[in-house]
């Protein structure tokens, strides 16, 4: 343990720590800015600079490791004084469109702001001039707003390993972005956004479609759906202003009915029949010889990242598109048809915990239903600016239930929300279909939980099952090179773009953090455990619609509508 | 597809830069020195050049362009045949780089930064070239160093470079 | 090289060969001419004069009995080309190839000097003709200059001759690693780079920090403007740097060293790279070096145009293929540099001291020099100065002494009124300061620093406040853009600094940009940003009425900048 003394006060701590670290002890808070626990480490904003003795200039406390004795004061009146003016440098490089700002009361520029009382900016001289880039369909770049605190590097380098951003020129003229200013529509970039998730501005935001799905609301000619995937329910709350770890399902429920919606459906509907027809995939590639091991297919930024990344790898892909898309395609073809409802007619959307979802929706693959199969997808940050600009205040919805059939689900379909979650609701239902016994428990723990890369072996029936679970895409490159090694000896492994899983998503509440990711997902199993269903092969809804439409799973209108391939794409295309 | 500098055919320009990446290959350590070598070959680094150079040395197209954009010696545009670089030493400064540079603007007819129309001359502005006691300095082309410029020998000095 | 005897071989072999330039007549060869080979006297194209004297030669017969050795830099470059002629050691400048033709019949062959080309102390009626007489060597004190007259910077036997080497093989056949570090710690030498912290420490750390391999860096990007003292190092005696470096691999346990060489020294690459083959091939690189078991090789690393890649942490990040953005420290190198293993980083001249100070002893060195302060210290004295070129004087040496008696003084009787040490980090000096003794402490107290050694002599007709502009100019675009302060802080400085410039200067703006100044200086990230602000500062400090001339009279008295209408 390390003795030092912060603000007169004495605070031991463990060697390695941070004068940050050791402050939050004393309760002493420092701002920051570039600093990201366990993500961007690098001192380069220096708003957390702190006195400490014996030192030549300030030191930034969120590097700077701590020492024996020293002594450390982090409010002095010229510690302050030196954080204003720094502070009021990077705010002289900024555009100051707060109120038109996506990100208006939600910024941490903005709130350090307001902290230190900036009423004055005295440099008038140049700022940042580069173009906004809104080519992709899921996020905008706008490097005007950009403080070059290079969180966003750090995440699509060092936790996605994509690597689609990087610092470019140097000085002033510094820009976080793609070569040669590359479009992030044209490139390698997977559309995950986690980098508007840790940008502290409004320099990545996702794309917002809210007005889109407005004129929608106001056509009535359209017959206006909307989805909700798992992970939106246990994240709409922290969106309109509640505490993190809150489930709002009913209310979310009941505020998109009050929004005008025709119908309000589930995407956990479509996961249950994820669960049918990939787990029938996986038993068919292990009887019949297929390749394995078979990866989820999901999660679209990891489709993405794949094709460029590991386009030899795709085979190993399940074929199944992702719940959002099996929703799209059976809403304008089996609900149409039951409903009476012209398809051309039907207008899908879809709530998303995810940015990559407004890409997917676009793919090409993704008009089988003879339409565009999703139309518009709205992210839970949007979700909740809509609930906002309605005038809806969720807390004090009464909770309803979802419409049927497409908003019937089990707890299984609940967990997608989770890294892991896939992978116990597929070993829930292919342990009962292959052994023909009932789970004792459902509860597959160790599939749970935030481990970057977790492993187990499942015994079902004869075959020791071994599966693999990964979220975030460089906890992913970990296992895919393992396969192109020829070590990997799985049967199944779930991959999940962001860490976490969907609660973590890309388009989740700001801030998402470590903490509150493992609330989203206390409250997502929590959610599993309430309902009466926690298998997806008894959900009676989708076992109505294999009988009344689809058949049997990777039948001819399955492989039709709910199955897809993919496309190499490589890398400096 | 690939653009060329000069008249050698692409894949014989292909080839040779594949010698220069050759014994870095998978390691990104050697990005600086693939770079200056590239560029020495073909006289700029454009975006073919930089994709082969990522995935030679297994590094992101971001990464490359990143470094590239750092240093000042690297350019993503051509240049000129003869680079008169002048230097901006503090020596130079004060005995009057300034003057130099606006002859030169007067006499090739372009600002620091620019290559003439003819492609025969880039100029450009340099950090200390160390020979401060000949201020002011011009060096051309990265050897030919000319000390003590008075204007009007600038005409003369130019005649050299075709 | 297996053993010191052999290395003793080489040594007297050569020295016999090389009598002569320590002015023994000889009986094969009638003499030595030691032409100036630095940039300055290339620029002046020397290179012309030693073709035309080859002419001569040949012409006359005696291409055999005369050697023509193109050394480094000698200094005086505003007198180039320069050389010495030995034994004589006659010292002749502004040479043109013309007066080839004098030196070889006069002078070689019949034993006349020629008069017209020697140097005369300004107002003298007679010429000096030796070299060791005239003022501006006399006051000189050449250690890591100590080959620079003497060898021809090609050649390793040369490099011997004058003990080269020899140090290297007393640290491996004679010394333990630990001692070798007791004894730089003991000599007192600073790291030469600007911010004079102790070389042996560093080494010291580095030595006992965890972690395997290590490493011995060489920073040669001088960067500073108007410094040119290592690549004059570099060019004029390169095995001295190699030689430092191998011994402090030793001394730490590293076999593989750095050199980082600027991009915009390409002879001084050349001659570096050649210096290393060289060495390799007498086996003083490679492996079980003086039979001690010992491995140790260098490879260069070039810069690509980076002012921060000074910085040390920035250039490790180069050295590695990245971009030269500086990390905060700790960790230092020391624990983590190069590959993130411990690492002992060191400019040029630093490294080239190290061999004397192995050789003489530390006692030897610590004696020159001010108590804090050791040993000598390169200057590269340019701007509106009678002599510009490279010096080596004692530390503890008044800037008078360098600037009037050493440099001769202001041209054309104008007055002096500041000298600008440590480039773009230092400040600038004015005439009250003039006998302060050069150490660390002492240019910090007056608001510059040593830096690497680059001063510029600014007269009355230079303008304070465009000067402070042209260092800030410097920095903006040098900044690598990390850190806000730097990245935004200089900028606005300069764009302060620039209205008032331009007559548009408003009340206030000197309070601004010490605001700004003070500010920067406490929290950019590295050295770059920290010092960035002292040309400003120390401008302010010591002229701050030309600033407010400047602002309220929208005039500038040198009549440098232009006003806007």
């Amino acid at each position: 343990m390390i003795n030092l003394t912060i603000d007169n006060q004495k605070v031991a701590i463990e060697e390695g720590s941070t004068i940050l670290d050791a402050a939050q002890i004393v309760g002493a808070k420092i701002p920051t800015l570039c600093y990201l626990k366990e993500i961007n480490v690098i001192g380069a904003c220096r708003i957390c600079m702190v006195e400490v003795q014996g030192a030549r200039t300030f030191v930034p406390a969120c590097v700077a490791p701590v020492a024996e004795g020293m002594v450390v004061r982090t409010n002095t009146p010229s510690v302050i004084k030196a954080r204003k003016l720094v502070l009021e440098l990077i705010l002289s490089d900024h555009p100051m469109e707060c109120l038109t700002c996506v990100r208006n009361q939600n910024c941490e520029l903005q709130t350090l702001a307001e902290e230190f009382g900036i009423s004055e900016i005295r440099f008038d001289g140049a700022k940042t001039e580069y173009p906004i880039d809104d080519s992709s369909p899921a996020l905008i770049r706008d490097p005007r707003k950009c403080v070059l605190c290079r969180r966003c590097i750090s995440v699509c380098t060092n936790v996605q390993t994509v690597q689609a951003l990087a610092a470019e020129n140097r000085g002033f003229d510094t820009l976080i972005a793609p070569a040669f200013n590359d479009k992030l529509a044209d490139m390698e970039c997977v559309q995950c956004g986690q980098c508007s998730l840790v940008c502290p501005t409004g320099a990545i935001v996702e794309k917002d479609d809210v007005d889109k799905v407005w004129a929608a609301l106001a056509d009535p000619k359209k017959h206006v759906l909307v989805q909700t995937a798992p992970a939106t329910r246990v994240q709409l709350g922290e969106a309109v202003g509640a505490e993190p770890g809150s489930i709002f399902t009913g209310q979310m429920v009941a505020g998109l009915r009050r929004l005008g919606f025709d119908k309000v459906f589930d995407t956990d509907f479509t996961a249950d029949l994820t669960i049918l027809e990939e787990g029938n995939e996986l038993l068919q590639r292990v009887t019949q010889g297929g390749t394995l091991p078979m990866i989820t297919s999901c999660s679209p930024g990891w489709i993405k990242f794949c094709e460029h990344f590991y386009p030899d790898l795709l085979d190993h892909l399940s074929t199944c598109k992702s719940p959002q898309q099996m929703f799209g395609a059976l809403a304008k073809t089996y609900y149409a048809k039951k409903e009476g409802v012209d398809p051309a007619d039907i207008y899908s959307v879809s709530i998303m915990p995810c940015t990559a979802k407004k890409y997917e929706c676009q793919r090409p693959e993704m008009f089988s239903s003879g339409y565009q199969d999703v139309d518009v997808v709205l992210t839970s940050r949007e979700l909740g600016r809509m609930f906002k600009q309605a005038g809806l205040d969720c807390s004090n919805l009464p909770e309803e239930e979802y419409d049927a059939p497409l908003g019937i689900s089990t707890g299984a379909g609940e967990i997608f929300g989770a890294s892991g979650g896939v992978m116990e609701a597929a070993l829930r239902t292919v342990y009962e279909v292959v052994t023909g016994q009932t789970l004792e428990s459902v509860d597959f723990e160790v599939c749970r939980g935030l481990t970057g890369v977790k492993e187990a072996t499942v015994q079902v029936g004869d075959l020791p099952v071994k599966v693999a679970i990964t979220n975030g895409l460089g906890n992913a490159r970990k296992v895919l090179d393992k396969i192109r090694a020829g070590e990997a000896d799985y049967h199944f492994i779930e991959v999940m773009t962001c860490p976490g899983g969907c609660i973590g998503g890309g388009g989740s509440p700001i801030p998402t953090n470590t903490n509150i990711r493992l609330k989203r997902i206390d409250a997502t199993y929590t959610e599993d455990e309430r309902m009466v269903l926690r298998k997806s092969h008894e959900n009676p809804a989708v076992t109505a619609l294999y009988e009344e439409f689809l058949e049997k799973p990777l039948g001819h209108k399955s492989h039709k509508l709910l199955h897809t391939h993919y496309t190499p794409r490589g890398v400096n295309k | 597809m690939a653009e060329c500098a000069c008249n050698c055919g692409e894949d014989e320009l292909t080839k040779q830069l594949d010698k220069i990446i050759d014994p870095y290959r998978g390691q990104p350590g050697g990005l600086i020195q693939v770079l200056t070598k590239s560029q020495e070959l073909i006289g700029y680094l454009p975006k073919w050049v930089q994709v082969r150079i990522a995935e030679g040395l297994g590094v992101s197209l971001q990464e490359v362009y990143g470094v590239v954009t750092f240093y000042a010696f690297f350019s993503l545009i051509p240049r000129g045949r003869h680079k008169l670089s002048v230097c901006a030493g503090t020596a130079c400064y004060v005995k009057g780089m300034k003057t130099l540079i606006k002859s030169l603007r007067d006499v090739i007819g372009v600002k620091p930064g620019q290559t003439t129309p003819d492609s025969r001359f880039t100029l450009e502005i340099v950090r200390c070239i160390g020979a401060c006691g000949l201020a002011p300095a011009m060096i051309v082309d990265g050897k030919d160093v000319h000390g003590r410029i008075e204007p009007e020998q600038i005409p003369e000095i130019l005649e050299q470079y075709a | 090289m297996k053993s010191l005897d052999e290395l003793a071989k080489i040594r007297e072999n050569r020295r016999e060969a090389l009598k002569i330039r320590e002015g023994i007549p000889s009986a094969t060869e009638k003499a030595h001419v030691m032409m100036c080979g630095g940039a300055g006297c290339i620029s002046s194209k020397c290179t012309d004069v030693v073709d035309a004297m080859k002419e001569s030669l040949s012409k006359n017969g005696i291409a055999d009995q005369v050697q023509i050795i193109l050394t480094g830099c000698m200094g005086p470059c505003d007198m180039g080309p320069v050389a010495i002629v030995y034994p004589d050691a006659t010292f002749y400048r502004r040479l043109k190839p013309k007066d080839a033709e004098a030196i070889v019949e006069e002078h070689i062959m019949k034993g006349n000097m020629v008069q017209r080309l020697l140097y005369r102390s300004p107002g003298a009626k007679e010429p000096t003709p030796k070299v060791d007489d005239i003022d501006l060597f006399a006051k000189q004190k050449k250690i890591v200059l100590r080959n620079n007259f003497y060898i021809d910077p090609t050649s390793i036997e040369d490099y011997i001759a004058n003990n080269g080497y020899a140090a290297l093989g007393k640290a491996l056949v004679e010394m333990k690693p630990e001692g070798i570090i007791e004894e730089v710690k003991k000599s007192g030498l600073r790291g030469r780079g600007g911010a004079g912290f102790s070389s042996g420490m560093k080494w010291g750390f580095t030595a006992n920090a965890k972690g395997t391999p290590k490493y011995v860096v060489c920073n040669g990007d001088e960067g500073d403007p108007g410094a040119f003292m290592d690549r004059s190092v570099l060019e004029g005696d390169p095995h001295s740097v190699i030689e430092g470096m191998a011994i402090c691999g030793r001394a730490i346990g590293a076999e593989q060293g750095y050199i980082y060489v600027r991009a915009e020294y390409p002879l001084a690459i050349e001659r570096l790279d050649y210096a290393i083959k060289k060495a390799r091939e007498y086996g003083l690189l490679g492996n079980d070096i003086f039979g001690a078991g010992f491995n140790f090789d260098i490879e260069i690393r070039i810069g690509a145009g980076a002012f921060v890649c000074g910085e040390e942490t920035a250039l490790l990040k180069s050295i590695e293929g990245k971009r030269g953005e500086p990390r905060p420290r700790p960790p230092f190198p020391a624990n983590a540099g190069v590959w993130g293993k411990p690492t002992v980083l060191n400019n040029v001249e630093t490294w080239a001291n190290i061999p004397e100070i192995i050789l003489k002893g530390a006692d030897w060195y610590a004696a020159i020099g001010t108590e804090k302060s050791k040993g000598t210290k390169i200057f590269a004295l340019a701007g509106r100065i009678n002599n510009t070129g490279i010096v080596e004087v004692p530390m503890g040496t008044t800037l008078r002494e360098i600037v009037f008696e050493i440099g001769g003084g202001i041209p054309r009787k104008k007055q002096f009124k500041a000298v600008q040490t440590g480039g773009p980090s230092g400040g600038c000096i004015p005439a009250e300061h003039l006998d302060t003794p050069i150490d660390y402490e002492s240019l910090g107290e007056i608001g510059s620093m040593m830096g690497s050694g680059g001063m510029i002599v600014m007269d009355e007709d230079t303008c304070m406040v465009d000067i402070a502009k042209f260092f800030l100019d410097f920095v903006v675009d040098e900044s690598c853009g990390k850190c806000s302060p730097c990245r935004i802080g200089t900028k606005r400085m300069y764009e302060i600094i620039d209205r008032i410039s331009n007559g548009e200067g408003r009340e206030g703006d000197i309070e601004l940009l010490i605001e700004l100044a003070n500010t920067i200086e406490s929290t950019a990230l590295c050295g770059l940003g920290q010092t960035a602000p002292n040309p400003v500062l120390s401008t302010i400090r010591y002229f701050r009425n030309e600033y407010e001339e400047h602002i309220k009279d929208k005039k500038c008295a040198c009549n440098v900048c232009e006003f806007k209408e």
